[in-house]
């Protein structure tokens, strides 16, 4: 039992961050939404297991708010937006996909190589689970800095919320998962819901000297 | 628990209370009063803290480090209430907001207070960091409340900045857990800062060090330490002004707070790598940073707000530094920048009204069609830029001395930062307050009484420290190592 539940776990916990680098090279917004479903879905599944094999009820309030909210209805409400808005349905790169992969490629290494060197103190589940996690949250980092659009961003900083979710939920006996489900979802409300009202479809660059110009030195 | 109402009952419940009632209320001078009121209530409450603190339970914690703040916090809350409620008359009378908008401010008002005595007070790490998002969602609906392109913009950035932060805050908080758990045990006693800091030499050392980077990163995004604090400028220039204070005073000096408990946490364990140098950095990094930023501004708010940066990467620097004078010298100088940049934004707003812009260029002369708001520009500017014998100097004095005896090149550093930054202010507030005025003349309308009293605090701290502040807060450095 202890062999297959560290494997399940395993897996499911992989799964997501395989699903992380296929959000990285989509370069339609549906495809990209489509894609965040799939990986709200595993991140569902995987809580649902750690819940499972804890033997802690709270963790299916998580896996159902995962599945429920972030599967279903923040996708259905982006297409929506999206539709309504007319936003352009290509997502623009600020970097190639070949050279954002490889990037994702060392941030995996460099997360795994960082959870590794803690050897004693947590178990090994949690530690893997760990490792899988940062993997995620730092893919998740990735995809907010190359991507110019802003749904696209707001993507990237919901897959960098599943990372945070699985990290807890793989922390054995972590009180207040729950809360940090549902507070990360009004979050991620409210940031759609400013998508929406302010009609925001770029993101700001703060990189970009022009876009510094007029914004911070318009007279300002 | 008992039932009986202790203190930090009222500090939650009053603005709590407070927030949903304002929500309702349609009339802003009935609300405007009522925010003043329960403010000045959650003021009595926190001082009432130094007599008689509640013994520590699974939710709350008052020990000698966050009274400090606490009190301070509920202060400024107060001042800025009393400031508000004249600079809103003001907006009301030039139209630029509605009914329905201040009785969502006032509403949010009092849940940021709420959020921050929260966080203030959390004994659980997770409850802490509930608490800090609340306060970053509030402040951001506030920051975009003029609903100018420039305000969503600002407030968008603030959004996504602080959300990313929060989410590495959130990462580290996981972490922390983890390294407790095996040792502490599963559950709520694994969150709590009183089991955790009693606990802290045995944690595995590798996973407090990778929270703790988490930790400063994630929390550091909030006090606005460079190269994290893009938001900060233009959320302070772009929100309305008793905001800007209230982001400058307060809640930097919350998400400082929580940096520092956890601190504790790695000074408290032997094997686990150093905070100070990495703090140290940061801070040096922020302080010589905003500095130059300082020169090219042309946003009078957004120049003050640079000017947070220059001091929250000074006060960082203090504690990075360590040891009992540097700890005091970065408790007294965050009480001293709270007081100032808070009264120096009630002076910047009130000017901005009556001058009806922000832009440096066109504000001149105020010393003499505006002799008290001019006056007490120049009073601010020179209390900041710490110059004798207010506050500020006697904080940045015991900064750079202390570094001094420990690193001389980063403490000579910090004051090159330091005077870089009063250049930049003396010459931006010259052109602000001597020659000839331009532009209108009407008398300014919002009350001087918060701002005045918090110039004649930091005067007063600068030449006479009351012997029992210097003992707590004496105590309070020993306790931060």
């Amino acid at each position: 039992m202890k062999g297959l539940a560290f494997d399940v776990s395993h897996m499911l916990a992989g799964g997501l961050v395989l699903t992380s680098f296929l959000l990285l090279y989509q370069n339609r917004l549906y495809a990209l939404l489509n894609m965040y479903s799939l990986q709200a879905v595993v991140l569902s599944l995987s809580v649902a297991w750690q819940a499972f094999v804890q033997d802690a009820s709270h963790l299916y309030v998580t896996a159902f708010i995962a599945l429920l909210f972030k599967a279903v209805v923040i996708p259905l409400t982006l297409h929506r937006i999206i539709a309504r808005l007319g936003i352009q349905r290509d997502v623009e790169n600020v970097v190639g996909a070949g050279t954002t992969m490889l990037a994702g490629l060392a941030l995996v290494a460099l997360a795994e190589v960082v959870m590794l060197r803690i050897a004693g103190g947590a178990d090994v589940l949690a530690r893997e689970d760990l490792a899988f996690a940062l993997s995620v949250v730092l893919l998740g980092l990735l995809m907010m800095v190359v991507r110019r659009n802003a749904v696209s961003m707001v993507v990237g900083f919901m897959s960098l919320e599943n990372g945070l979710i699985l990290a807890a939920a793989g922390a054995k006996g972590m009180p207040l998962v729950v809360e940090f489900a549902v507070a990360f979802s009004v979050l991620v409300a409210l940031v759609v819901i400013g998508v929406f009202l302010f009609r925001i479809s770029e993101r700001f660059d703060s990189i970009d000297a022009e876009a510094l110009d007029s914004f911070r030195e318009r007279g300002r | 628990m008992s039932l009986a109402p202790d203190a930090t009952v009222v500090l939650l419940a009053v603005p709590l209370a407070a927030s949903a009632l304002l929500a309702v209320l349609p009339s802003y001078r009935l609300s405007a009063a009522l925010n003043v009121a329960a403010a000045f209530a959650a003021f009595l409450a926190a001082a009432s803290l130094f007599v008689a603190a509640p013994r520590p339970n699974a939710y709350i914690v008052i020990d000698d480090l966050n009274v400090v703040f606490i009190v301070l916090n509920t202060f400024v809350g107060f001042t800025a209430s009393v400031f508000s409620a004249t600079y809103i008359a003001h907006e009301i009378d030039t139209g630029r907001l509605g009914a329905t908008h201040l009785r969502f401010y006032h509403a949010m008002y009092q849940f940021l207070l709420f959020a921050m005595n929260l966080a203030l007070i959390a004994n659980n790490i997770g409850l802490m960091w509930v608490a800090i998002e609340l306060a970053t969602l509030t402040t951001v609906l506030m920051v975009g409340i003029y609903r100018t392109q420039a305000a969503i913009e600002a407030a968008w950035k603030y959004f996504i900045l602080g959300s990313v932060g929060i989410a590495l805050a959130l990462f580290g908080t996981i972490l922390i857990y983890m390294a407790a758990q095996p040792v502490v045990g599963e559950g709520v006693p694994a969150m709590l800062w009183t089991t955790l800091i009693e606990h802290a030499p045995q944690f595995d050392e590798t996973l407090l060090d990778l929270a703790f980077v988490f930790l400063l990163l994630g929390y550091g995004t909030k006090v606005g330490l460079a190269p994290l604090h893009a938001w900060l400028p233009d959320a302070h220039a772009e929100g309305p002004t008793p905001i800007s204070a209230v982001l400058s005073g307060l809640l930097l000096n919350v998400a400082l707070y929580a940096v520092l408990r956890f601190k504790l946490l790695l000074d408290g364990n032997a094997r686990a790598l150093a905070p100070g140098p990495l703090m140290v950095t940061l801070g040096l990094v922020s302080t010589v940073f905003a500095a130059f930023m300082l020169y090219r501004r042309r946003d009078v708010k957004r120049m003050f707000a640079y000017s947070s940066i220059e001091h929250m990467g000074i006060i960082v620097f203090a504690f990075g530094v360590g040891g009992p004078l540097a700890n005091f010298a970065g408790l007294l100088h965050m009480a001293m920048h709270s007081l100032t940049k808070s009264a120096i934004f009630y002076a910047v707003g009130q000017i901005a009204q009556v001058k009806g812009t922000q832009q440096i260029a066109e504000i001149r002369g105020l010393t003499v069609s505006h002799p008290l708001l001019g006056w007490s520009l120049v009073f601010g500017v020179f209390a900041i830029v710490g110059l004798p014998p207010m506050g500020v100097f006697m904080s940045e004095f015991l900064i750079v001395s202390s570094a001094f005896e420990r690193a001389p090149w980063l403490a000579l550093t910090l004051a090159a930062g330091v005077l870089l930054a009063l250049g930049a202010l003396v010459l931006r507030m010259q052109g602000m307050a001597f020659g000839a005025p331009v532009g209108p003349t009407a008398p300014a309308k919002a009350s001087a009484l918060p701002m005045l009293s918090h110039f004649a605090l930091v005067l007063i701290a600068g030449v006479w420290l009351p012997p029992p502040l210097v003992a707590w807060f004496q105590h309070v450095a020993q306790l931060l190592r």
